[in-house]
């Protein structure tokens, strides 16, 4: 991997950085690229196992045993919620849904996240400013809500790794992102007959 | 010195007032409108009288300063960036090679002129900012052709290239996240794909540009920065090495496209 190593006085600091290509040092370079601020701090750099798995440039070859088993480890530790109920209020869910806010360097920690699923998602047939990264959900509901649809819906906001992994979608759940009654509230906008994710187009 | 222009700060608040519904076919139409009427010529003039400007305690001007093509040779420079200078030894974009030339021949204060390299919304633009412009203007028309000749340049692509995957934050947001896919758009924000030529000419030729919505001119690696805020990640600084290795890995995969710039972006 390490093709090759030289030292590079960079004219900014004076200092001499060494730059490579193996991929255990690129954190290095990124630790003195990147200056904290505010809540993003410097530990948001240090890659965990999914990051670094997901990492590798588009052709890159991946082991697939690896893969399978971190796939499995991540399923492994989804957290139901407690209570067993699945569904909160789906109107508070739109407001989750399309808030883009939350854990930027730029945005007030006192305040909730938003989960921005409108930034990759198409969701209540009235609403155009969609994103199309992601899969459309309109119509969602109609999936129904056996207990199977419930945890996998439930599964995919809190891991998305644990069935697909390497999906570009953030681990709303597993990384604090949303709270778990937020995460009910945007399970209760996608299923709800009454959201208007499942209503028709006016 | 003038920066502001009361027609354009105008013009903006009705672009920003267009419903989002129909936001890039109207923003289309307003740029047509626009014609050769980018707010950024200001900047660009701005850009041109401070090249020309005695500064520092040396009361020097910027023309001994060499952007890879000789002293004082501006024109055609920019499209040649991300590029390895032999007198710093090192892979430098034009930002870091203007911060360069201030410090050794105007002599200037290396913290002072990096405090803040680029403005705040509401602010006047920076000198940074303005000389960016008007060198980018200098290569307007040209091809895009940054050189990749010396070794540090070809690695300096392919840190570029790791950096532009790496998966990181709360949000396990990468560069690729939003920019390895042709005609997807976030919101209503069509999104470039980065990791083709044509994506990546159309994105590295129209920066700088001038941003309506802000009312200032935005370089690339203001635009990195940005990008990074929404990733959740700490702040990128400018000249760093993340940042060269970046706009490296998009100018050479932008190379044989025309540079644009200065652009005229929502």
């Amino acid at each position: 991997m390490k093709v090759l190593t030289m030292g590079i006085a960079t004219a900014l600091t004076a200092s001499v950085a060494a730059w490579t290509l193996a991929a255990d040092e690129i954190e290095a370079v990124l630790q003195n690229s990147f200056v904290a601020k505010n809540q993003a701090t410097m530990d948001r750099l240090e890659r965990d196992a999914v990051q670094t798995a997901c990492s590798a440039p588009r052709g890159t070859p991946l082991d697939n045993d690896m893969l399978a088993s971190l796939r499995a480890e991540r399923l492994a530790t989804v957290v139901l919620p407690a209570d067993g109920q699945y569904l909160g209020d789906w109107q508070r869910g739109a407001e989750v849904a399309g808030n883009g806010r939350g854990l930027q360097s730029s945005d007030d920690p006192t305040q909730p996240n938003g989960g921005n699923c409108y930034a990759c998602h198409q969701l209540a047939p009235n609403e155009v400013a969609y994103g199309t990264l992601g899969p459309s959900l309109t119509g969602y509901g109609a999936r129904g809500q056996s207990e199977a649809m419930l945890q996998y819906t439930w599964t995919k906001l809190w891991d998305t790794h644990a069935y697909n992994l390497c999906s570009h979608m953030p681990r709303f759940g597993a990384q604090g992102i949303l709270t778990e009654q937020q995460l009910k509230d945007v399970m209760a906008y996608l299923l709800d007959p009454a959201s208007p994710v499942n209503q028709a187009a006016e | 010195m003038k920066r502001h222009h009361l027609g354009f700060t105008l013009f903006a608040a009705w672009v920003c007032s267009v419903p989002l519904a129909a936001e890039d076919g109207v923003f289309d139409q307003y740029r047509d409108l626009m014609g050769d009427d980018n707010p950024a010529v200001f900047v660009i003039d701005e850009g041109e009288e401070l090249w020309f400007t005695p500064q520092g305690p040396g009361s020097a001007t910027l023309e001994a300063c060499d952007l890879g093509l000789g002293p004082g040779v501006t024109a055609g420079a920019y499209v040649r960036f991300p590029r390895y200078f032999a007198d710093t030894d090192a892979v430098m974009d034009l930002e870091s090679r203007l911060v360069h030339c201030m410090t050794t021949i105007q002599g200037r204060d290396l913290e002072a002129v990096t405090a803040k390299p680029y403005s705040l919304r509401g602010d006047f633009g920076t000198e940074i900012e303005a000389l960016v412009t008007w060198l980018a203007a200098e290569s307007e028309g040209a091809t895009i052709a940054p050189e990749q000749n010396h070794a540090a340049e070809r690695a300096m692509y392919t840190l570029g290239e790791e950096i532009f995957f790496y998966r990181a934050g709360p949000h396990d947001f990468s560069c690729a996240t939003c920019h390895e896919q042709s005609g997807m758009r976030i919101r209503l924000q069509a999104l470039p794909d980065l990791t083709s030529h044509t994506g990546a000419a159309e994105a590295w030729g129209s920066w700088p540009a001038y941003r309506i919505s802000q009312g200032l001119v935005r370089t690339m690696g203001w635009r990195l920065r940005d990008c990074f805020r929404q990733q959740r990640w700490p702040e990128l600084q400018m000249g760093s090495e993340a940042s060269i290795a970046l706009q490296t890995y998009m100018a050479v995969n932008a190379a044989g496209g025309t540079m644009t710039a200065p652009g005229l972006k929502r």
